[in-house]
């Protein structure tokens, strides 16, 4: 029997009809739907008079418009300050209600970030096919499925006939082994990884993120991983079942349990690359060389060591990188050889679907207890993922050792991720961001953000700057 | 979707490169929960004086002469014609929304950008592919006569003018066939319902945890 790699274990399992182009009817497991791409879906399906193929595939949850506010969310939906926005999160509870959808309204438990909600509910299961109108969908498959974003008119293509049509994509294996580095976390290994093969390394593929490191990281540090896959320019990121996979799974809310959960294990342990799979390429990375990662510019590819210096104009070959380089650095107000640790921030921001679960939370608070915010930072938004992640880390105590450093303490959503809702960056401010994404007025216009992994940005709100957590706290990071 | 079989109508220009679709409707838009309504901030920025924002009535806004389409000899323009990578930029499906209900049933240019192509196909909306000569033809047709019409026949694949003249064009058949049948990819993909519902009793069978978890 030939051998596969994971990608077409999940890719074979799920075709329902092969077309002579070689595209195919691909079947859909689990659709997770918010309310900025979903509206246009629903009304789709209305004007056809269409219905939802299956209702207990769905599940829905308010997230990018919603505010992080205390007191606005009290208020309810009626309490979001922007109209738009507000109608907008209306409209997806009238539609889940309408059609029947499962739907985890903006202050109910299991509320949060899709991409944090569907796995910690147990909506994501290991070997499903899972879309939602969102590129970041990625990060589902951490626990080995096969998980991509999708545009609207998919998102009205799988709620009526629970397909899509699509083409294989082709396999990419990223490897990475040995130990990590006290300090180094798995935002700085997708970091490096991204530096390593840049923003269109992995178009067109499907990458394995597969080795020692990943074996030994958490589920929640996968998902990290996977998440910003899409910015290394793959649809799909994943990493093969483990034990570790399936005690993350195990008790979740969707998850099976007496004789059922039995015959999904046994299924789910033979979602793995075959010994002798053959990857259409492969990428090769060594724990030892990675390091505590922060972006200067404005694409995640234009990522350095937190030691090192933001290139200057000499190192680069061609005029075109040349002024892509000038561009960017102009943009961020940075001069080329400055040192990233010279980089003051106005805000941080620890949140988003990257890093804003339990461990990030935890990772955070680490270095922020008994410490105190700088006088120069203007604020510190810390927004968990979910409702879920903010009651187990107030249960912890996180949030008072959060608001003792001088840091704010917020209601779960994508916050300051996107300049769709209140929290934005003011023109030219500097921030430490835990988020995905550095593009040119991402976190509002003219924001200049900086990645890098919740420990760093905690880091950073302390000193007023850049810094590295290894030298700056010692003591927590182990 | 509606099939598109022949269309003849009046042709408005968009005579510059690289229109991206934050050009063809911009971001404060997307906020919105319809896909229909953008007709009136198609192109918002160049077509008027002010600033839009979403919600607002347009028919009061100053308006900018100087952008062709609003003027008096291209109202009621339904084939727009385009230069060069038209639709660049991010992959918003409301920039097919905005033409297509602003009036347009087809635009013709020399290239467009991949994502943007592939969303007019969903639309209803005919994106025709003509070379760079082919197209200086037309807008120096277009520029020439007021009340310019086009056919865009779609089963022969030909662009033709009044003056008798006609441009071959190519499209993939799998689109054309949609296109003319008038079948969105759902109402074709629905025509498989036999084959979904068969895939899903075999999984059932040995993945029945897939079905019914959520409630
Ligand atoms: S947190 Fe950011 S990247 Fe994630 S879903 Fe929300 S807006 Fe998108």
């Amino acid at each position: 029997m030939s051998q596969k790699t994971l990608y077409d274990k999940l890719w074979e399992s799920h075709i329902v009809t092969e077309r002579d182009d070689g595209s195919a009817l691909i079947y859909i497991d689990r659709h997770i739907i918010h309310e900025v791409t979903s509206p246009q879906a629903f009304e789709g399906l209305r004007l056809a008079g269409r219905k939802p193929w299956r209702l207990d595939t769905n599940v829905a949850t308010p997230d990018h418009n919603i505010s992080t506010d205390r007191f606005e969310r009290e208020a309810g939906v009626a309490g979001i300050p922007d109209l738009t926005s507000r109608i907008q999160v209306q409209t997806l509870d009238d539609n889940c209600e309408h059609f029947g959808i499962k739907e985890f309204k903006m202050n109910e438990m299991g509320q949060g970030i899709v991409h944090v909600m569907g796995p910690e509910l147990g909506a994501t299961m290991p070997g499903m096919t899972v879309v939602c109108g969102d590129s970041h969908t990625a990060t589902h498959g951490a626990l080995g499925c096969l998980a991509h974003g999708i545009g609207t008119s998919e998102v009205e293509h799988v709620l009526a006939s629970q397909c899509l049509v699509a083409k294989k994509m082709k396999n990419m294996r990223v490897t990475v082994d040995g130990c990590l580095a006290t300090g180094v976390t798995p935002k700085d290994v997708v970091l490096a990884i991204i530096g390593k093969i840049g923003t269109a390394g992995g178009n067109g593929h499907a990458i394995e993120f597969a080795g020692e490191v990943f074996r030994d990281m958490t589920v929640e540090g996968r998902m990290t991983v996977c998440n910003m896959a899409i910015e290394a320019g793959a649809r799909v990121g994943m990493v093969a079942v483990d034990e570790t996979t399936i005690d993350y799974v195990h008790g979740r809310q969707f998850v099976p349990s007496g004789g059922l959960w039995g015959l999904a294990v046994a299924y789910w342990k033979t979602l793995v690359s075959d010994d002798q799979a053959v990857f259409d390429s492969e990428v090769f990375l060594h724990a030892d060389e990675i390091a505590p990662q922060v972006t200067w510019g404005t694409s995640p590819e234009m990522v350095a060591e937190v030691t090192a210096r933001v290139p200057d104009l000499s190192s680069q070959k061609t005029p075109e990188e040349r002024r892509g380089l000038e561009r960017a650095l102009a943009y961020m107000g940075l001069e080329g050889g400055q040192a990233i640790t010279s980089i003051a921030v106005d805000r941080v921001f620890i949140g988003s679907c990257t890093n804003s679960r339990i461990e990030d939370m935890r990772a955070a608070a680490a270095v922020a207890r008994g410490r105190k915010t700088a006088s120069s930072v203007k604020q510190v938004l810390v927004v968990p993922g979910s409702q879920m992640v903010k009651a187990q880390a107030e249960a912890e105590g996180l949030d008072k050792v959060f608001i003792n450093a001088g840091m704010e303490w917020r209601e779960p959503g994508c916050s300051m991720c996107l300049a769709m809702n209140a929290d934005k960056l003011g023109s030219g401010e500097h921030c430490a961001s835990t988020s995905n994404r550095n593009f040119e007025g991402r976190q509002g216009n003219g924001g200049r953000t900086h990645l890098m992994s919740p420990a760093m940005a905690a880091a950073a709100a302390v000193a007023g700057h850049i810094v590295d957590v290894r030298d700056f706290v010692q003591e927590v990071v182990t | 979707m509606k099939a598109f079989t022949r269309h003849s109508g009046l042709v408005g220009p968009m005579d510059r490169a690289n229109v991206d679709t934050d050009m063809i409707i911009p971001k404060q838009f997307l906020k919105s929960i319809k896909r229909s309504g953008f007709g009136p901030n198609l192109f918002d920025e160049l077509r008027y004086l002010d600033s839009g924002e979403p919600g607002q009535d347009c028919s009061m806004r100053p308006l900018n002469v100087e952008f062709p389409l609003n003027q008096q000899r291209y109202s009621g323009a339904s084939i727009l014609l385009a230069r060069t990578n038209f639709g660049c930029g991010s992959s918003r499906e409301h920039a097919p929304w905005a033409l297509e209900d602003y009036g347009f049933r087809a635009i013709i240019a020399p290239s467009f950008a991949d994502i943007f192509y592939n969303n007019c196909f969903k639309n209803g909306l005919l994106p025709v592919v003509l070379s760079e000569q082919s197209v200086d033809r037309l807008f120096a047709g277009l520029y020439l006569e007021e009340g310019y019409q086009l056919t865009v026949d779609l089963k022969d694949q030909q662009v033709l003018s009044s003056d008798g003249s006609s441009y071959d064009f190519e499209i993939d058949e799998f689109r054309k066939q949609c296109l003319l049948n008038g079948l969105d990819e759902i109402a074709l993909t629905l025509q498989e319902a036999t084959s979904i519902k068969r895939y899903e009793t075999q999984r059932a069978a040995c993945h029945p945890w897939v079905f019914g978890a959520i409630k």
